[in-house]
């Protein structure tokens, strides 16, 4: 018996492998790389009105309250949908959904409970929102931070993000004024202007998000330096709070970070070292320390989608909200800690971003290798392939999110060291 | 010594005797009796905490798991994972082997199921494939389970440390897969084979699941078969009664838990494999086992090993587990609310073993006193 199990196990091992020769797929890897210019966009399907009494919306969340990131979706939603008068039957909250089939049979689970609308508000919940969209057709599904619904060509599918980098850019202004400070009250001196960043992940959206912070820091401080550490996690509050400290140590004198937890403000208050935080208003955490965050407001976008669907018409498939719709904000400075002079800096910044006058990602402020950056292959048009396809530098500066809502820029520049 | 004038020892107010006869049906009653207790009790907790009324809650839980269509295959689904992961891990607990290792097994059939899709899933003809991936899957987990099997059966190693450790090894190979896989920076694999659909598990009468609770049945009925009436499965029970009886009446008890536990991995590869390829949009993360292999111990213990009480016991820590996390959503208080009261009923309920074991005598008025 066992023996005849063993050589059944081989014979099929060996078929296996011999099978394994073969290609399954005719000889289409000749495919052309496509620029997101020459590809075909996603239309977006045409809604027709619903009452608003009609109406039932669900979110689906990938932590719950306790998580910074989802709280701000969570406060943006109740905010939008009371304002907008619907009644709390017709807002659905789903909580502590993973970016695994989880994610797919709570949207057929919310399709299933009335739902016309379905928001989800975690990268890794796309695929698995677009395979729900692809079976619900009448139903719309909208999803933050997505890369794939400009190209996708599923009509009821929709992303949203934000040019949060301009939001970076003008808090490390208000770091780069600390730091400015600290050099002339013989603190530190210039060259040792060196400034830490806790990121969660190695891809796109966390490198534009440190590096658009950095050009912030460095177009009021020019000598300083950034280090980057990573925690591989979006929320690990111990992971974040051993990185800050590690930075502290190698002497960063000032600390942002792109994760969700209170790790790293919690350890600059104990270092007493200052804090540019994201998402939320840090001040309580460290009152001694922090100085500002930028954050993005999901309260224009859910109140566009919402009434899209009251009224009628279409949704964008690649939404991206701004500093000009409220999108982009800044929480409450902290005149304790932040130096003078930085709210006036901040508004002249801002006033000039909105005109356009001032581009974050300005070819001539930073170099690459020593070199100003004349061409850069983005990876805009998202197949699963993460082949770089598309121009990004144009007319003297890297376009970031302008050719697709969530970022693209993952080039790491000179100035800044992230960890491996 | 003793202070009483009469120098005998006084009958305590209260004392237990075990007890060996209690009735099917009388236990049954008492796991009512601790149910019923622990729904009143999360009921005052309710009450005191959160200000809800406790029925809406306890009806919110129920249409939560089996409210709907979709909620229903689910909750079943769930069930029938939780009831493979138990009936897997329950002939080694019969043997008293503490295999408290499932969750890493699962997880490296899963592992196993993953890497087949990405690696074979473009050359190879689909039968072959989903047959390859079988039985890699069932031969990683029954590695994964032999290892401390072995270690156990030669050097008589501590198996319970032994198989909670494989669980982080499994955890980090699973990790480090991702990162080699993962192209994105994020450490995320999406859908596997999104594309392409490459091994996906094939839909019995075009229902999402219904094939992996159709194995779970299969499954179920072979251990209730192999540990009732298989030579093999008495020999299990005489290896856990007593080592030294099993190898006086001539048991290779070595052999016996080394074959027990490939058993187990094996069933546990086979949910790996449920896991990610029977799943309609499969993925690989290091939770996907989401603690199952530690919540199945307890399911197996709290139905005495017995495969049928089995899946009613899984399907109660499904309704609990999920009814609570879709009640607490409804009712928009914190998620850890349900966790709690999943946490007071199987408290109340494994409470009241105590009354099916053990007889409680209250001490008898003597005469004359």
């Amino acid at each position: 018996m066992k023996r005849l199990l063993a050589l059944v196990l081989a014979i099929v091992m060996v078929a296996a492998f011999a099978v394994g020769c073969t290609s399954k797929k005719g000889g289409n890897d000749d495919n052309k790389v496509l620029s997101i210019n020459d590809v075909e966009k996603t239309v977006a399907d045409t809604i027709t009105a619903i009452p608003k009494e009609e109406l039932k919306v669900g979110f689906i969340f990938l932590h719950d309250q306790n998580s910074t990131y989802d709280k701000n979706f969570m406060d943006a939603a109740t905010a939008v949908t009371k304002r907008l008068g619907l009644a709390d039957n017709q807002v659905i909250f789903k909580t502590n959904i993973p970016e695994s089939e989880d994610c797919y049979e709570t949207a057929k689970e919310l399709v299933n409970a009335g739902c016309d609308l379905i928001f989800a508000d975690s990268f890794g919940h796309e695929p698995f929102m677009i395979k729900a969209a692809k079976e619900f057709k009448e139903v719309q599904f909208c999803h933050a931070t997505g890369t794939r619904a400009i190209t996708e060509k599923v009509g009821n599918y929709h992303n949203a993000f934000a040019s949060i980098y301009e939001g970076r850019y003008l808090a490390g202004i208000a770091a780069g004024m600390k730091l400015n400070e600290m050099i002339e009250a013989k603190k530190i001196t210039a060259d040792k202007a060196k400034i830490g960043y806790v990121g969660a992940f190695p891809y796109a959206e966390v490198i534009s998000g440190y590096t658009s912070f950095y050009l912030g820091v460095k177009s009021v401080c020019p000598t300083v330096t950034m280090d980057v550490k990573y925690t591989n996690s979006w929320f690990d509050i111990t992971a974040e709070n051993t990185a800050a400290k590690a930075l502290i140590d190698a002497g960063c004198v000032l600390i942002s970070q792109h994760a969700d937890s209170s790790g790293a403000p919690s350890a600059c208050e104990e270092a007493g070292v200052p804090n540019v935080a994201y998402n939320i208003d840090t001040s309580n955490i460290g009152p001694n320390t922090a100085i500002i965050s930028s954050k993005i407001s999901w309260e224009p976008y859910f109140e566009y989608i919402i009434k899209t669907m009251i009224n009628g018409g279409q949704i964008d498939p690649d939404y991206c909200a701004d500093l000009e719709n409220g999108g982009v904000q800044l929480t409450k400075l902290n005149e304790k800690v932040a130096a003078s002079g930085t709210m006036e800096a901040i508004n002249a910044a801002k006033a000039k971003l909105i005109k356009g006058e001032l581009n974050v990602f300005d070819t001539a402020t930073f170099t690459v290798g020593g070199k100003k950056l004349d061409s850069y292959l983005a990876d805009v048009v998202d197949l699963g392939d993460f082949v770089p396809d598309s121009e990004a530098v144009s007319n003297g500066c890297f376009n970031e999110s302008t050719m697709r809502s969530a970022p693209y820029f993952n080039i790491i520049i000179d100035g800044i060291t992230a960890e491996k | 010594m003793s202070k009483t004038n009469s120098g005998i020892a006084k009958e305590p107010l209260i004392h237990f005797t075990k007890r060996d006869d209690i009735t099917g049906f009388k236990s049954v009653l008492w796991h009512g009796v601790g149910l019923l207790a622990g729904l009143i009790v999360c009921a005052v907790f309710i009450m005191l905490f959160t200000g809800l009324n406790p029925i809406e809650v306890y009806v919110k839980m129920f249409q939560g798991t089996f409210g709907g269509e979709v909620t229903r295959l689910k909750a079943i689904h769930h069930t029938a994972i939780l009831l493979a992961i138990s009936l897997a891990v329950t002939p080694a607990f019969k043997m008293k082997f503490w295999n408290i290792g499932a969750e890493g097994q699962v997880l490296i059939g899963a592992l196993a199921a993953a890497y087949c899709m990405l690696q074979f899933g473009d050359t190879m003809e689909e039968p072959l494939l989903i047959l390859t991936m079988f039985l890699t899957c069932m031969v990683a987990g029954m590695i994964w389970a032999m290892i401390p099997a072995i270690f156990k059966a030669i050097w008589n190693t501590n198996e319970t440390l032994f198989t909670l450790m494989m669980n982080y090894v499994a955890i980090t190979l699973v990790s480090y897969f991702i990162m080699v896989k993962d192209r994105s920076g994020r450490s995320d694999l999406g859908i596997l084979n999104e594309r392409t659909g490459y091994g996906y598990l094939p839909k019995l009468f075009g229902q999402d699941y219904l094939l992996n609770i159709a194995v779970v049945i299969l499954i179920t009925v072979l251990i209730f078969v192999y540990l009732k009436f298989s030579k093999q499965g008495y020999e299990i029970a005489v290896v856990g009664e007593s080592q030294n009886t099993a190898k006086y009446i001539g048991i290779n008890v070595k052999k016996v838990i080394i074959r027990t536990m490939a058993i187990s991995g094996a069933i546990c590869g086979i949910v790996g494999l449920m896991l990610v390829a029977g799943s309609p949009t499969p993925s690989l993360k290091e939770d996907i086992v989401g603690g199952m292999g530690f919540t199945a111990i307890l399911v197996s213990w709290m139905a005495k090993f017995n495969p049928i009480i089995m899946v009613f016991v899984s399907a109660l820590v499904v309704f609990l587990g999920d009814g609570g996390a879709s009640a607490t959503d409804a009712l928009k208080i914190d998620s850890s609310v349900g966790e709690v009261l999943t946490a007071i009923i199987i408290f109340f309920i494994i409470g009241c073993e105590f009354f099916t074991r053990y007889k409680i005598n209250f001490r008898k008025r003597q005469k004359g006193e």
